[in-house]
């Protein structure tokens, strides 16, 4: 069986009972298991979940009863968000032996939807590193070229869905974490608006900046994901009320499209740049029109960032101190050593390097200095984006300045793996969506076009992506 | 230059022990990324308003009663617990003797 297959070919396959809901989980399982040797996109396999969900959904097609959107669906979930009964470890030593006691809400509303969920995708730890390089378990590598990373944080994700191990994947994104491995794999992954997707069941790194989004191969079919996980949750305080509306009849002709000066600045590889180039050159043939607009703080965002996340980060990982859940340090006398101890032993250097960056920003007599500077910078950018968005409907650009690196290339200079973020952490800041669409190649490595829009305009994206996959 | 004295002291805030062999390492990673920082120095932030979260919400809120029914959940969590007496979470001692 062929494991290149959208969700319409599943739907159809389904019902035309060209195979079963179990012969294509099994298939998508082998498959995966086989590539996985090479790749390690999975942490762990959900294998006798996945059979009996998909078992499930046979009985239904038996019955004769309704199916969900996603029936059948071979589906990955990113290892940051819960899904009941299954390991969760976060790419960490120290949720090692965790085992999720509940469901993410996103999971819930995929599992009522009727996709199987084959396994759980490796990130860098809790979602730091733009590489998977900062995984305890090891890196996922690029499917296009195993000695190249996959990006990250969730290059596991990104890598499952470019190599066919599954049909779609959820990610979360933070600074990037769905964006720069989908472009550094080649496959189509959106961040939404923030608040879109609840964030229940998700293992937080940046509460302000974290936002759960889809992955797959085609536009479509990202789009069907995102559409069965947006909305209001009860246990997410800061979700929206959304309920989401493809957009009809849509063309290129006549959309605006900027291009900001900010993200072709130097250091931005020549290779991307003519690619990009060449993208919109197709757009202006098919109609639209190209301009240039300004965000003149677009050069802070990657420093207030920095400071922003390492600041949540700082208080959100507070939690893995050995007392309620993950690993505790043996040959601990008192509560203190126990903090000390297990937090020294079981967390990785990348995350330790920004709890303390985070407790240094927050700390007496630095606040107004950072952290508040920060925030201030963060509304002078929003101010950028408000500006530009009263010119065009979208902006484009490449998500990073980088192509697919080799493994080992930047993990020793933390700050070198920073600058891999420059393109997309704008958004992450001023709560904007966002989607990387794959935008042709250099040689055989992938190269993604970034394109932004205004808050809850995902359709838009969605319909440009799906007209843009034709022509590049 | 942060000290290796600031460094020890923002590990013991974090609560991380770190080992004396690594702090020189952590004294020149931190430091450059605290440089990289001073970038925002640039802007003239006077008479801005900091921004919290990118959507403006206020005072969500709901009726404050239990809602879990299920002690299954319950369980689970308590399952999670790293040291366990009796269906209590054990730790140690605050103070050494």
């Amino acid at each position: 069986m062929n494991t290149d297959l959208s969700i319409e070919d599943i739907t159809k396959g389904l019902a035309e009972k060209r195979f079963s809901a179990r012969e294509l989980a099994k298939e998508f399982l082998d498959v995966a298991k086989k590539k996985d040797k090479d790749i390690h996109a999975f942490l762990n396999f959900t294998e006798d979940r996945a059979l009996n969900q998909a078992e499930e959904i046979d009985k239904k097609i038996s019955r004769g009863e309704k199916l969900g959107f996603l029936a059948g669906v071979p589906c990955s979930v990113k290892d940051a968000i819960l899904v009941e009964g299954a390991p969760c470890t976060a790419g960490s030593k120290a949720l090692e032996y965790y085992i999720a006691p509940y469901d993410a809400t996103v999971v819930t509303k995929i599992k009522d939807a009727g996709a199987v969920i084959i396994g759980k995708t490796n990130m860098d730890e809790f979602g730091m590193g733009a590489s998977t390089e900062n995984s305890a378990f090891g890196p996922t590598k690029n499917p296009h070229d195993l000695t190249r990373v996959s990006g990250g944080s969730g290059g596991g994700a990104s890598a499952s869905v470019a190599a066919g191990e599954c049909v779609i994947g959820l990610g979360e994104d933070t600074g990037g974490s769905i964006r720069l491995p989908s472009s550094f794999c080649g496959v189509v992954g959106l961040k939404p608006t923030y608040g879109a997707v609840s964030r229940s069941g998700l293992i937080a790194m940046a509460s302000s900046l974290d936002q759960i989004g889809s992955l797959a191969q085609r536009a479509q079919d990202a789009e069907d994901l995102f559409a069965v996980i947006c909305g209001k949750d009860e246990l997410d305080a800061t979700s929206l009320e959304y309920e989401y509306k493809p957009l009809e009849n849509f063309a290129l002709k006549n959309l605006r499209v900027g291009v900001a000066k900010e993200f072709f600045g130097e250091g931005l590889m020549p290779e991307i740049a003519e690619r990009m180039k060449a993208v919109l050159q197709k757009l202006e043939d098919a109609g639209a029109t190209v301009q240039e607009i300004r965000l003149p703080h677009a050069k802070y965002a990657l420093a207030a960032y920095y400071i922003i996340s390492t600041s949540e980060v700082s208080a959100n990982l507070a939690r893995f101190d050995g007392i309620r859940y993950g690993k505790r340090a043996a040959k601990i006398r008192t509560l203190l050593d126990g903090y000390l101890q297990s937090r020294g032993e079981y967390l990785g250097d990348e995350v330790k390097r920004r709890i303390m960056l985070g407790t240094y920003a927050l700390s007496a007599g630095y606040y107004e200095a950072y952290y508040l500077k920060a925030q201030k910078v963060r509304t002078l950018l929003q101010k950028d984006f408000q500006a530009a968005f009263a010119k065009v409907d979208v902006i484009m650009g490449p998500p990073s300045p980088f192509l697919p690196f080799k493994i080992g290339e930047r993990n020793e200079d933390p700050l070198a793996m920073y600058l891999v973020d420059l393109y997309t952490v704008p958004v992450n800041l001023v709560g904007l969506p966002a989607l990387s669409l794959p935008a042709g190649s250099v040689g055989n490595l992938p190269v993604g076009l970034q394109i932004i829009s205004k808050p809850l305009e995902e359709n838009l994206l969605f319909a440009v992506a799906k007209e843009l996959e034709n022509l590049v | 230059m942060i000290s290796k004295e600031e460094v020890q002291h923002i590990a013991q805030l974090a609560r991380i022990r770190v080992d004396e062999k690594d702090v020189e390492k952590l004294q020149k990673n931190l430091s450059e990324i605290l440089d990289y920082f001073n970038v925002l120095g640039e802007v003239d932030v006077s008479r801005v308003e900091p921004m919290t979260h990118s959507i403006a919400l206020q005072n969500v809120s709901r009726e404050d009663v239990a809602r879990s029914k299920d002690l299954t959940l319950t369980q689970k969590l308590i399952d999670m617990f790293p040291a366990i007496r009796e269906g209590f979470l054990k730790v140690k001692a605050i103070f050494s003797r």
